[in-house]
């Protein structure tokens, strides 16, 4: 039971795959301008990750060795390709925001990388615990990136705005917001501060 | 005896130390300071306090509390940062921009590299930059000149000379040509702008006693310079001589300042005469082609930038012969 926990939340925390592996960069940069765009990345790569893990778990005694990527590469493309599908056909709001980055999951180095590393060698539950715990703290990384990025660059959390005052002057974050953190400057900036609170939390 | 240590040559110290150069160049910054002061009253002043007393605030707590080292503000060279920062910004930009900018190019900029010599990118200009694409409303809001009646965010504002060039270049309208400043009125320093742009005359004074005081080497403000007039001597516009073009490019904007006080930063150019030239005449390229094509009418703090991350190219490759090498 404890290493069923153990594999759950070590995606999650000690090997998160913002934070601790730096892996997906390129989603992570690039879809994170606001707060609901990163989450949905991060829930769509945490569908992908968690079928894509099983169906690998349950193949891996069957797939020849010589062809092992082509075969995941195929499994993890189908995932996405339903994943693109149904976004497309229920969210076309975000499905438009994030556009190329919903098929590009199947270069993300966090499904094939864990596909390799965890559910090649596992059994099917645990590959499954792997898999939600990988895509919970992806999702967590990205929504929390988003958000700082979204605070900073428009004065705003899930197109929320943020207005408080303090000893009886009242404080709009929009007339404070940066544009920079919704560019890819803002971007590299945020992670590498988030990255870095992180590792002194950890330490 | 006391005096006498022992230790390996060299023995003879020439008393040079980074706090005698960061002095030397914020001397020479004197005169474009007083010259904005004059032209920018009271903005000017509050807009340069806010920022160097910004600057050597947030290196004291970073040394202090995150990098728990010895601070270092004692070098002056947060001082200069300030300074250069605000030299940089037009002087009715709001206080909190200016802290913003400041906590920018010192935390970001330089501590967070590991402080001064280790930085990679000139400080003053990683901050300029993240607040021009940060607040870009507020930081294209150039005041006129119009000394201590100004006021400090109240001023009256107005289009600068560049932004004018840029519409020349870019629509080809060439009625405002008349409408440009006189190119003397330039050189001496009455026009719309950052607080150190405004006077061309006052900037190459600090130029030149930074170059006769040895603090820089004309290498790198002469190739930018040259590259600048050359490009404008073949790229000038319709309507306009060829020598009035050269002088707009030389006296508008960023050009004087950058090449000679934010180009020259020892840590961000590099070390060998003939990679100071090339770094040179790369920024003079790049300054052009984005006042020429780029979307932004100035382009000298990207230029700069962009040269400071091929610095540590420059100086692999070109090394000068090793005593007693051979040519091949």
């Amino acid at each position: 039971m404890s290493k069923a926990l153990n594999t759950f939340t070590n995606g999650i925390l000690r090997e998160n795959p913002t934070f601790g592996l730096v892996l997906g960069m390129c989603p992570t940069l690039a879809t994170t301008t606001s707060a609901i765009n990163g989450m949905s990345m991060g829930l769509a790569t945490l569908f992908v990750l968690v079928c894509s893990n099983v169906v690998i778990s349950l193949l891996r005694n069957l797939i020849p060795d010589k062809v092992h990527i082509p075969a995941y590469i195929v499994v993890i493309a189908s995932f996405v390709t339903m994943v693109q599908l149904l976004m497309q056909a229920y969210m076309p709001g975000i499905y438009e925001t994030l556009g190329l980055f919903i098929p590009l999951i199947v270069v993300n180095c966090i499904v094939l990388g864990r596909a390799e590393a965890f559910a090649a060698k596992n059994s099917v539950g645990l590959s499954l615990l792997d898999g939600l715990g990988m895509g919970l703290g992806f999702t967590i990384a990205l929504t929390i990136l988003g958000a700082v990025r979204e605070l900073l660059g428009t004065g705003a959390i899930f197109g929320q705005k943020i207005m408080f005052s303090i000893w009886g002057c009242s404080f709009n974050m929009e007339d404070y917001a940066a544009l920079i953190f919704v560019l890819a400057p803002g971007a590299f900036i945020a992670l590498a501060f988030l990255m870095a609170a992180v590792n002194k939390l950890r330490s | 005896m006391k005096n006498l240590i022992v230790a390996p040559a060299p023995h003879v110290h020439s008393g040079d130390s980074v706090r005698r150069n960061m002095l030397l160049v914020i001397a020479a910054l004197m005169p474009a300071y007083v010259m904005s002061v004059v032209a920018f009253g009271w903005g000017a002043l509050i807009t340069a306090c806010i920022s160097i007393a910004a600057c050597v605030l947030f290196e004291w707590l970073i040394a202090k509390y995150i990098l728990k080292t010895r601070p270092t503000i004692g070098d002056l060279s947060a001082v200069l940062t300030g300074l250069l920062l605000a030299f940089n910004l037009p002087s009715n930009l709001p206080w909190w921009i200016v802290v913003i900018g400041a906590f920018v190019a010192i935390g970001i900029g330089k501590m967070s590299f590991g402080g001064l010599g280790q930085n990679p990118f000139n400080p003053a200009l990683v901050g300029r930059v993240f607040l021009l694409i940060s607040f870009p409303l507020q930081m294209t809001t150039w005041p006129l000149p119009e000394g201590f009646a100004g006021g400090y965010v109240d001023a009256a504002t107005g289009a600068t000379p560049l932004a004018s060039m840029k519409q020349i270049l870019k629509n080809g309208n060439t009625d405002l040509i008349s409408q440009l400043p006189d190119l003397w009125d330039l050189f001496i320093g009455w026009m719309g702008g950052s607080l150190g742009e405004v006077c061309a005359l006052a900037l190459l004074i600090g130029g030149v006693f930074l170059i006769c005081t040895r603090v820089i080497t004309w290498h790198i403000p002469v190739s930018i310079l040259a590259t600048m007039a050359v490009f404008a001597c073949i790229g000038c516009p319709e309507g306009m001589t060829a020598g009035q073009y050269i002088g707009y490019t030389l006296l508008t904007g960023g050009a004087m300042l950058g090449a000679f006080f934010m180009a020259t930063d020892y840590v961000t150019s590099p070390m060998t005469p003939w990679g100071k030239i090339i770094f040179g005449i790369g920024i003079g390229v790049i300054v052009m082609v984005i006042r020429t094509w780029g979307a932004y009418p100035e382009g000298m703090s990207f230029a700069i930038l962009i040269m400071n991350a091929v610095t540590p190219l420059l100086n692999m490759y070109i090394r000068p012969k090793r005593f007693g090498e051979k040519k091949k």
